[in-house]
Parts: C-alpha cells; structure tokens; sequence
C-alpha cells in the first residue's frame, strides 16, 4: 500500500508541471493587462507601462515563467497584483469559508442523497422511486444560481428566516456560523444530490438482484440488514467514486454559490482574480484546487481496499 | 394585585429612566460600487480608491455644491496683486491619525507626490516656479505666470484628488503603492479589519476638527455621526438589493437600473439623489488610424448620432437622464450649447454626405463594446445600427470591460488588434472644464488612448489654464467646444443619473459628486 501511495504522490509531481504551464500560458493569453486596470481608467499609457514595469511584465513570457516557478518550488507563490498581500497569506484567509461550504454541502448530500438512492430502487417503480428520479431530473437542470434566488426569496426576503448573504467565521459564534452556511449549503447540494441519488440509485438495483442478497433474505435477515449490510457495501464503489469526481462540481458550484450569497471564499477571489488578472493569485489558486482534486482521487482509490477487499494495491 | 403590578410596573420603567438608554454603537453598512482592493488614490484613477481617499484624508480646498472651491484644511488663503503667490495657512488643531500635527511639510509632499501622477497637477506644476515653507502653518506657491488652476486643481473633487498625506507616506515614489494609511480625514482605516474581497472598516477619527460651515457637497463641516462605517462587497447586484430590503446593509452606491424598481416598491427603502451632476455617457475615437485619423469622418458620427437612443437603450426611464447637448455636463459652470446646433440629430443623410466628400472607403469601424458592465452593455448595439444608418461600416467587437482597458491602451492599426472607437461613461465631476476632461487633451502621444492631436484645442486649453477671470474662462470653454465639432476627439451621449437605494433609517447623506459618509445618521 505505501510504494503506491508513494508512486501515486509523486505521478502528482508532472500533473502539477503540466497544470502550471497550462494556467500561466492561458493566462497569458487571454486579453487583458493588469497593470491597465490598476492604472484605473483615467490613467495615461505611461501610467500603464510604469506599473507594468513594476510588475515586471514587460519581461519576456519564459523569464517570467522562470521566476514564477523558481518561487513556487520554495513555497512562495508571490504577492497579488491588486491585494499588496502574499498570495499564500490570501489564501489562507479564503480556505475556512470555502472549506465550511463544501464539508457541510458534502455532509448534507451524503446524508439525503444515499437514503433517497437506496429508497428509490428498493422500491423501484413506485411514487417514491418516480419523486425521487424527477426531483433528480429538476436538481440537474435549474441552474444553481437559480435556485439560490428562490431560496433567498423564500427563506430570507419572505419568510425572513435567514440572512440573505454572507458568512461568519466559527470562531465568532457557531450559531451565525451555521445559520449563514444552511441557504448557500443547500444550494449547492441539490445538483450533487440529484447526481448522487441516481447513482445509488443504479448501483443498489444491480446488486439487489445478485445471488448473495438473495441468500442474506433467504436465510430470514430483515430487509434493513440486507440493504445495509449486503447492498450498499457493495455498491458502494461506484458511489463513492462519483462523490470524488462530484468534488469538481463542487468546486464549480462554489464559485457561483459563494457570489450569490456573497461568501469571501477560494472561489469568489478566483472570480475576482481572473476578472483583474491577477495572474499570481489565478495561478495559484488553480495549483491549489489541481493539488486537492488530485489527493481527493488518491483517497478515493484507496478507500476501494476499505470497501472492496478483493481490491489489493 | 392589579395595583402592585402597576407600581411594580412604574417603578421598573422610572429605573429605566434614570439608566437611559444603552449607547450601541451604530454601523453604516454600505455596498460600493467595486471591491477595494489597492488603497493609494494617488497610485491610481479608480473611483473606489479615490472614495477610499475622502474617508481618510481631507483636502486643502474643496468643491461646494454650487461647484465653486472653498478651503477645507486651509484657514485662509491670500493671493498677491500680481496673482503670482498664493499664501496657504493651514486650520489649527489638524492632526494625523496617529495623533502628530499636520504641517505644512506634509501638505508640499503631498502636492509634489499628487501632481507628479495627475495630469492636472502636472499642467498646475507647468505653472508653479516654487513652493515655498514659511513656517508650519503656512506655504507660498510662486507662479511663474498667473493662472486660475491654482484652487481648481487643489480642489479637485475627482481622480486623482489631492488628498493630504504625512510628509514619510507622501515621500514615497508616485509609482510605488503606499503601505501606510495614516491621513487626517473624518474617518480612520480600519487596516487590521480590512479583507479585500469581503469587506474595509473605517471607524470615527474622534480627534477631527470639522470646519464650522455646514457641510455643502465635498467642502464645509465634515461631521461624522456615526461610530463605524462597513463597505461590504457584495458583487452580485441582486443579492446586495436583497440584502438591503432584508435589513442587513443600509445604502447601496450603485446598483443597477433594472433594479431600482424594487427598491421603490419597498416601504422600508428609500432612493436617495446623491450626485446631482450625474454622469456622461461618451463615445472616443481613435484619431490614428482610417477613416477616423479624418475630422470629416469623425463629424459625420456627430450627425449620425442622437442621445435619446442611447439614453432610452441603457437607462430607461426618462427620470434618469437628460438629453445634454454640450461637453461640459449640463448644470455646470461651463456647460453651453454653442457649436452643437443641428448636431446629434441623426441626420443620416448629412452624415452620409460628409462621408462622400471625405471618400471614406468602406474601411470597417472596429467598434468596441463592452459587455458585463450594466450601464455600458447597451451603447454599444445602439452606436452600430446609428453608425450604419449614417453610412459607416461597423464591425462590432464584444468584450469584458478590462480587455477593452488593455485593448485600448493599442496604436496598432485595428486590424493587427487595434481599435477605431468605444464607448464609456464618465462622473460629471471629472469634465468639468477644457483642463480637467481628460479626453479633451489633444496632445498627440501624451493625450490619453485615442490619442487625439490638434494644436487649436491645446491652445486652447492653455489660455484656459492661464485665465483667472470665470466670465472669460467660459468663453475659452466654448470656443474649445466649438473647435471640438470640427476636430472632433469624442462625442457626449447625453447625462445620467443614478440614485442610490438606502435604508429608510438613514438619513443626512449629502448631495455630491463622490459619495461620502460625513453627515449620514442612522437610526
């Protein structure tokens, strides 16, 4: 298990080389300069070609990437074109808000979407199995952004339940904390649960037709064991692989769930940096997501051994 | 029993009495029109920073809301016969946030660092044969010939602003961002509650000194009511407008058109007329390139085009904006009409004619248009079907409003990623006069992207410069206009006017052409 561990760790090492040069010549290439819109729109063509001295893009691209990589390598990730902040110190401050929403949004997914899955095909055909598969359809096709808007209508302009934006940090109460996470949370959740309870959904009706569960009824278990015990673990592969890739959607979801509730989160500074231009904190802040992405897939892998242990590494 | 109650009832409120109520301290919590993010409104033009600015510093002189310069920080100010001295003395009791006294060393720092960046400080500069300390108090600026910009570039109401700074923060180099925000305005800055992307704090500086006059736009008494005042960024225009009916902001700057609907619908709401002067929507040539490097060409555009249509596209309801035929915004001192009789009309045919006489070829107008900014989406359609049906070639470039930033920063020609023309939107307050509006500036490469080149218009605006008398200064102002129907450098597209939603338990928010938080109170 620990050399492919460590095999696995270190194949991330030419992703990330790959992911560099992708994000830094992408960004490179799209229109734009920074240094044009902190000059601010008054500002002269000298006042832009100063500031793009002083950013040091008027060197060529490969110095450039040179220098950036050189600091990556030992840790640094530059300062922000915009915040007069390090990059590192940036994302740091952005990590709780983002972190807190995609923990609970995942939480609250698991817990609805593997129920309403397992329900569904256990009693397939019927008006659960249909609620359930319709209210999947609807999960994937309203967009997220419109669902926020209903739900902040709903539950903070009407019902005045919860605030409309914002977050809070734990540290400074739990109780704001989570009342400020339920809307955006949910939000959220609704397009990974409809994704996640047709997957279960699926993966349970495979095996509850194979030969063991027949055996585990036949010999008098209860249909809770049967399903728990005998059905869920294992389907329970493909479900969990679709939790790891489901984490990319969650990242894209943050980003539009973190500006309609006006979170100060990784993906509201990664709009606001790619929006600037900022090309160290962009850079950056991708590195970071590819290196999540990455470890998330390694842990997924390695809980098939835990779930399936025909499965050896 | 019923007795006892009561008495016990009275006895409670009379203690209730005596202890007065709890003094919660009262935060205005506001949504800016843009996150800020860099905090040096000298380093750069970017209204958020500029308004970031008028929180923390104060100015020497200022514009009142009849748009005429009053001190501010000065006491007096005294100008010899010759008009080629200005003797400043400064109020007593200014002090710097961290307590020291402002001098006059601080206020020559500032000036040099804020006149080295902006172009009206350096046309200011172009004047001045020496600054003079006479002692803490007081400064001499010696001119080497008389000019009126003395008090109007001091008194600048718009990016850059000469905002006053410690003599060790205004030392730093004008290319360089400054890291310490120490300044002697009504409010202090909240560094360590500051989170670009989320929110900058600004709480109640006690030891200001408000000068005695009620406050009149951005001069007179700067008197804070309230202890602290929150810019929170909320990008999302719908979601900021949702916060505001919900109770949980007091004052949005500016959102949206669209949605000021809903504010007037809300009984808690109120729409509050902050900037009287409005703004101008603009359309600029680039003058280096086919057909455009042709005044002809540029004044057929002056034909083809009106301001209803544009106005009506973006803005909507006649309430918000005004058809404005004159350079200088309508209300200003020198706005007028001269020169722009039987313009703007949509003369196609005039329009049509003055291209066959200038032989314009056909060459396709590379017009850029910006897309995600609300208040600029709409020009952009509008100036195309004008232009076609004055005879013009359009070719209609769609883009996020920051490339067009860089993309106009180009001389290339627009087929090797120029451009030919765009469309944007300035504050009232920035073009107030032939000096001050910066697409007036004719001077070839030194003039701003567009990059106009007319020694008439220069000329012009020099005389400008050096005329103290205001009866005079409007005639130039309207001699400048009227060579700028023949040399065109940029069109105006008419004024409008946004009012700002706030709670209805804010009050005292002063008219001006940059929004302040002196004076607000909130209940």
């Amino acid at each position: 298990m620990l050399p492919y561990i460590g095999r696995r760790l270190l194949a991330t090492i030419p992703v990330m080389a790959v992911v560099a040069v992708v994000v830094f010549s992408l960004l490179r290439l799209a229109a734009g300069d920074p240094a044009a819109i902190i000059a601010g729109d008054n500002a002269t063509s000298q006042d832009v070609a100063a500031i793009r001295a002083r950013l040091g893009l008027d060197r060529p691209l490969v110095e450039q990437f040179a220098i950036w990589v050189g600091r990556v390598v030992r840790g640094d990730f530059g300062e922000s074109f915009f915040f007069k902040k390090q990059v590192s110190e940036l994302i740091l401050d952005r990590v709780e808000p983002t972190l807190a929403l995609s923990v609970c949004t995942l939480v609250l997914t698991i817990a609805l979407a593997v129920p309403l899955g397992v329900l569904a095909a256990w009693k397939r055909g019927s008006w659960i199995d249909r609620a359930v598969m319709g209210f999947s359809v609807l999960g994937f096709s309203v967009p997220v952004f419109v669902i926020g808007y209903v739900l902040i209508y709903v539950f903070a302009i009407e019902l005045a339940w919860l605030p409309v934006q914002g977050y809070q940090r734990i540290g400074d109460g739990v109780g704001g904390f989570l009342e400020r996470l339920v809307l955006p949370s949910i939000t959220l959740a609704v397009v990974f649960v409809a994704l996640i309870a047709r997957i279960t959904r699926a993966s349970v009706l495979e095996v509850l037709n194979a030969d063991h569960v027949r055996t585990a009824r036949a010999k008098g278990l209860g249909e809770l064991p049967v399903l728990l015990r005998h059905v869920l673990r294992n389907a329970a592969v493909p479900i969990v692989t679709v939790i790891g890739i489901g984490i990319a959607v969650l990242i894209g979801g943050v980003v539009v769930t973190e500006s309609v509730y006006g979170i100060p989160g990784l993906g509201r500074l990664t709009v606001d940096a790619v929006l600037a231009r900022d090309y160290p904190t962009v850079q950056a802040v991708i590195l970071v997501f590819s290196v999540v992405y990455v470890l998330i897939n390694l842990l997924v892998d390695l809980s098939y051994t835990v779930l399936d242990p025909r499965i050896r590494y | 029993m019923t007795l006892r109650r009561l008495i016990a009832g009275l006895t409670a409120l009379a203690a209730l009495a005596l202890v007065g109520p709890a003094t919660a301290e009262t935060t205005l919590r506001v949504v800016m029109h843009s996150d800020l993010k860099i905090v040096d409104p000298i380093w750069t033009t970017a209204y958020i920073v500029r308004n970031h600015g008028y929180m923390i510093y104060d100015t020497l002189f200022a514009m009142d809301a009849k748009g005429e310069i009053r001190p501010q920080m000065v006491d007096k100010y005294e100008v010899s016969k010759d008009q080629l001295t200005y003797t400043i003395t400064l109020r007593d009791g200014l002090s710097w946030h961290d307590g020291k006294p402002v001098t006059t060393e601080d206020c020559v720092a500032s000036i040099k660092r804020w006149s080295a960046k902006d172009s009206m400080g350096q046309k200011l500069m172009g004047f001045v044969k020496d600054i003079q300390i006479v002692n803490a108090k007081t400064f001499k600026i010696v001119l080497n010939e008389p000019t009126g910009l003395v008090l109007g570039a001091l008194g600048k109401p718009s990016s850059n602003v000469p905002f006053m700074m410690p003599k060790r923060v205004a030392e730093t180099d004008p290319n360089t961002q400054i890291s310490d925000f120490t300044g002697s305005g009504p409010f202090v800055f909240k560094k360590d509650e500051w989170k670009p992307g989320d929110k900058a704090v600004y709480a109640r500086f006690d030891k200001y000194r408000p000068r005695p006059e009620p406050p009149s736009a951005l001069a007179g008494g700067k008197v804070v009511k309230v202890d602290r005042v929150e810019w929170k960024w909320i990008p999302d225009h719908q979601t900021a407008m949702n916060a505001l009916i919900a109770g949980e902001v007091d004052y949005l700057e500016a959102p949206p058109h669209d949605l000021l609907p809903i504010a007037k619908a809300d009984p808690n709401v109120k729409l509050v007329d902050v900037n009287p002067l409005g703004n101008q929507f603009t359309f600029r040539f680039n003058t280096l390139h086919k057909p455009f490097d042709n005044a002809k060409v540029r004044q057929a555009v002056f034909y083809a085009f009106n301001q209803e249509d544009f106005l009506k596209a973006v803005v909507g309801d006649p309430a918000y904006y005004k058809v404005c035929k004159a350079f200088f915004p309508c209300g200003s001192p020198m706005s007028s009409p001269k020169g722009l009789e039987g313009l703007l009309e949509s003369n196609f045919e005039k329009s049509r004619a003055l291209l066959k006489e200038a032989s314009y070829d056909g060459t396709p107008i590379v017009l850029m248009h910006s897309t995600d900014l609300a208040v600029l989406t709409n020009l952009g359609p509008v100036a195309k079907s004008l232009l076609e049906k004055g005879g013009f070639k359009v070719d209609m470039v769609s883009m996020d409003w920051q490339t067009l930033v860089a993309r106009r920063a180009k001389k290339e020609p627009p087929a090797a990623g120029g451009w030919h023309a765009f469309l944007t939107s300035w504050v009232a307050a920035d073009i107030l006069n032939p000096v001050m509006m910066g697409f007036m500036n004719a001077s070839c490469d030194k003039a701003m992207f567009g990059w106009p080149c007319d020694k008439e218009i220069e000329s012009l605006r020099d005389q400008f410069a050096r005329e103290t008398n205001p009866a005079r200064q409007k005639a130039i102002a309207e001699a400048v206009q009227v060579r700028e129907t023949q040399y065109p450098t940029h069109i105006p597209l008419g004024q409008w006017y946004l009012p700002s939603p706030t709670r209805k338990s804010v009050d005292g928010v002063i008219q001006a052409p940059v929004p302040v938080f002196w004076n607000v109170t909130k209940k």
